[in-house]
């Protein structure tokens, strides 16, 4: 008997043991609210992708007969989270499920805010997300920046209309402009490049004051402005946009995406605008906005396998820009290059090409390496009066980067290598420049974040260029944050620039001017390159006002040129461009208050105070043109969006503008003086956006509402060809009032 | 045969220890509730000498750790964490550290669990 109930028992045994082989059995737990682990009874266990399942007993526990074809166990029971386990062979599993709030929690959004200031970056960054590039309808990058405190918009001359942007009292080349990290407004694309990015494609903008990474090279001097376009994995199937305004001009855009394999994405993005209707508002006989059409075309291929850390992007691109100004009576078959009457036209073809890898070592996700190509042909064909310019410029630029961290992720660092080749064909009344920038160099940034209070940045580059020589770029970045919703930021760092006078400076071919270049003996147009140090420092301080957020910040930046190329216009006969002899320096106060005045209602003002000098001809002047003081406010209230997404949004920006000196016009005849100052004045715009659906929405939009604008911009409009014709002293709108409409159209 | 199977068990402990990998991927639960309890609870892992990289997942609970294991092993990054009075499964933080963490922290209090959800 003893014997027999032995051999039971070894049966008994065996047989557990072969279905162990076979099953996988567990337990499910759960956790009380003293901790005490309890078995859930009825939780269901199944494989995933199949009819085999079960439920837990009583005790939690279970058994699933385990198959080689399934390797996903998913354990589920209401009230918590859905476990999904790997099980490559037999076994037994103790399982503890995690309540689940997903039932009775309410879903909060957390509202993001459009400009965002980042309190934990070592860098000064304002992040623009696709909501604030919604608030001003147009139209390309050039606009982006009206709703926003940190740029300036400037005009830059009373023909082309063209927006130029400044950064802490410098102006566009000081700043490195990047789009994905690539530098793109620069060279030949300098005064228009801005406007060859539509507003559509942009996802969002980075805008860093002050000294950059060392990481996109060495030519940020005041900042940098980044832009990311639309990604076509993220980016809605469909997208179609349209614009119309008081001046004639029509803009369409359409956006379309496709995935074609799991991995990979394409996007094709297509822009048209054209204006072609005269407008001379204020007869002086020239018109007041170009004419002018624009083709854009973008191909975008996106590759994404996050389980292999692998990303990518291929880019191409195409523009044609032609534009015409100058008098209305000017038709460029009979007039070109007559004095019958004044005209220009500015043809630009240009053609780029990018590609991005990305690869995040899939078992490190904080190691990751990044390459980038890029190619571009920029070709401008231009005229002003009888003045010539063409430009050709092909640009070659590659990075690599590789990211990891020293011991924790506490310590990160960055190092890599950049290359850069620029070819230049200017062709300027007849002499021809050329000129050829090749560069090579390797960066190491170190980054420390202690988590909370401190965190910094610290890099450094060393540069091989052929026309500036070898040097080296440090660059330096604090944050502390002594106390709560608190920022303390210093910065320093080095920037260094070939200036490329003749693309920089277009505006002053739309002049009687005789261009005069001083000195002759450096590498770039006889001139040296320029050189200057930035240093800042800056506090953010957040609170909250009756449960709405609110934030202050002050911050002060001084750009100090140890070289630089003047370009002197104070005698308005000619324009010179000569090596610094002297000082030159740009300070600039910002003090900015953004704060939620009712519930939806965002106000954001800015008191701007500028001090820019340089060492003239005729002394050490503040530069032309640059006001003392700006101030600028900005209200938005969006509504609360309905549940089928339809909302109201308006916008309310304004911008007063100090007086600005004026280049000295002392020696010209009476008639054609201007005071030595120009008056103070607001420009108001407005745009209110009904959104219908997810699907629809529609805009419509006020620029300068109180219809101010500069009386006479052009200098002797009633003689083009004499010698004191001057088009580029504009301090104010040429255009008054001016209305615009449009949709939007999306299908996800 | 004694002599050889004592030879086997130590060959299979060195190989066990030579297995120690630089960049080890491991994950437990820790408790707690909030983004600041997130904040402490990776500021004490990556202060664990070893500890490359710790992420804390707020609806899992889950610490998800890359060390060095020459260098650490989950119980010292656990006690490390007890420290600053966050639970571990099988560590628990003392009375004392658990009272230090603020009081929309006390993730043993249910009132106050409730609260955050």
């Amino acid at each position: 008997m003893k014997y027999f109930r032995n051999i039971t028992c070894l049966i008994v045994l065996f047989s557990q043991l072969l279905q162990g082989q076979e099953n996988v059995t567990g337990t499910v737990f759960a956790r009380d609210d003293t901790q005490e682990s309890i078995p859930l009874q009825g939780a269901n266990v199944y494989w995933m992708n199949s009819q085999i399942g079960t439920m837990s007993q009583e005790d939690g526990s279970f058994s699933i007969p385990f198959d080689k074809e399934y390797s996903s166990l998913i354990i589920s029971y209401i009230g918590f989270r859905t476990d999904t386990l790997k099980i490559t062979k037999p076994k037994n599993l103790i399982h503890f499920l995690t309540p689940s709030n997903e039932l009775d929690e309410v879903e909060v959004i957390k509202k993001r805010d459009a400009l965002q200031k980042t309190f934990l970056s070592s860098q000064n960054i304002v992040n623009i997300n696709s909501d604030e590039l919604l608030k001003a309808a147009c139209c390309n990058l050039s606009e982006s920046f009206e709703t926003n405190p940190a740029i300036d918009v400037n005009f830059s001359d009373a023909l082309t209309g063209t927006k130029q942007i400044q950064m802490l009292g410098l102006t566009s080349p000081y700043l490195l402009i990047t789009q994905e990290n690539i530098p793109m407004v620069r060279g030949a694309s300098q005064v228009y490049g801005l406007t060859y990015t539509p507003g559509t494609w942009i996802e969002s903008i980075q805008i860093t004051k002050g000294a950059g990474s060392v990481i996109n090279g060495y030519e940020s001097i005041s900042g940098q402005i980044n832009s990311e376009l639309v990604k076509p994995f993220t980016d809605p199937a469909l997208f179609v946009n349209g614009y119309a305004n008081r001046n004639g001009r029509l803009e369409f855009n359409t956006h379309l995406n496709m995935k074609v394999t799991d991995s990979w994405s394409t996007g094709l993005y297509l822009h048209g605008n054209k204006r072609d209707t005269k407008v001379d508002d204020n007869n002086d006989g020239f018109l007041d906005v170009p004419l002018g059409d624009q083709i854009n075309i973008l191909n975008r291929w996106q590759y994404q396998d996050t389980e292999k850390g692998w990303v990518s992007f291929i880019n191409f691109r195409y523009l044609r820009d032609d534009k015409q100004v100058g008098q209305t009576i000017f038709d460029p078959d009979t007039d070109r290059f007559t004095s019958n009457a004044w005209g220009s036209e500015i043809d630009t073809r240009r053609f780029d090409t990018s590609i991005k890898i990305g690869y995040v070592f899939p078992s490190l996700p904080f190691q990751s390496m990044g390459f980038q190509v890029a190619f571009s042909d920029h070709q401008q064909d231009s005229y002003f009066g009888l003045n010539r310019y063409d430009i050709d410029h092909e640009s070659a630029y590659m990075n690599l980067i590789f990211n990891s961290i020293i011991g924790n992720t506490q310590h990160k660092f960055k190092t890599g290598l950049n290359a850069s080749y620029d070819g230049y064909i200017e062709n300027v009344n007849q002499q021809l420049f050329n000129r050829i920038d090749r560069s090579v160099g390797s960066f190491f940034e170190y980054n420390f974040d202690n988590l909370e209070t401190l965190s910094l940045t610290a890099g450094v580059r060393v540069d091989l260029h052929n026309l500036l020589g070898t040097f080296v770029t440090p660059r330096f970045h604090l944050r502390y944050s002594p106390w709560e919703n608190s920022s303390f930021r210093m910065s320093a760092g080095r920037g260094k620039r070939a200036a490329n006078i003749f693309a920089e400076n277009q505006q002053l071919f739309a002049t009687a001017r005789q261009i005069q270049l001083l000195n002759t003996d450096g590498k770039v147009y006889g001139l040296n390159p320029e050189d200057a140090w930035n240093y800042g420092v800056s506090l953010l301080q957040g609170f909250t006002i009756g449960n709405r957020n609110g934030n202050i910040s002050a911050d002060f930046y001084r750009t100090s040129f140890r070289e630089q190329v003047v370009v002197d216009w104070e005698n308005p006969l000619e324009i010179t461009f000569s090596n610094l002899d002297g000082d030159s320096f740009a300070n600039s106060f910002q003090l900015e208050l953004n704060y939620e005045l009712l519930r939806n209602l965002e106000a954001r003002t800015a008191y701007k105070f500028y001090e820019v000098k340089t060492q003239y001809q005729t002394g050490l002047l503040q530069k032309p043109l640059q006001p003392r003081h700006r101030f600028f406010a900005n209200l938005g209230y969006v509504s609360t969006p309905k549940a089928d997404g339809s909302q109201w949004r308006f916008d309310y920006t304004l911008h007063t503008i100090g007086s600005q000196r004026l280049p000295s016009t002392e020696t010209s005849p009476q008639e054609f003086q201007l005071a030595a100052f120009s008056d103070s004045y607001s420009l108001m715009n407005t745009q209110i956006t009904k959104v219908f659906s997810k699907q629809w929405e529609v805009y419509v939009g006020l620029e300068n509402i109180t219809n101010f604008t500069q009386e006479a911009p052009i200098v002797s409009a009633g003689d083009p060809f004499g010698a004191y014709f001057d088009t580029s002293i504009v301090f104010a709108p040429i255009m008054g009032r001016m209305y615009y409409a449009g949709f939007r159209f999306t299908l996800l | 045969m004694k002599k050889y199977l004592i030879g086997l068990t130590f060959s299979l402990f060195t190989t066990i220890a030579f297995a120690q990998e630089k960049n080890k991927r491991i994950a437990f639960e820790v408790d707690g509730i909030c983004e600041m309890c997130k904040l402490r609870i990776e500021k004490a892992a990556i202060g664990v000498k070893g500890v490359k990289y710790a992420v804390w997942d707020i609806p899992s609970h889950k610490l998800s750790l890359i060390i060095d294991e020459r260098k650490t092993n989950p119980m010292i990054i656990k006690t490390a964490i007890v420290a600053v009075g966050h639970d571990t499964k099988e560590l628990k933080a003392t009375e004392e550290a658990y009272l230090k963490v603020h009081p929309c922290c006390r993730y043993r209090d249910s009132t106050v669990v409730k609260d955050m959800h």
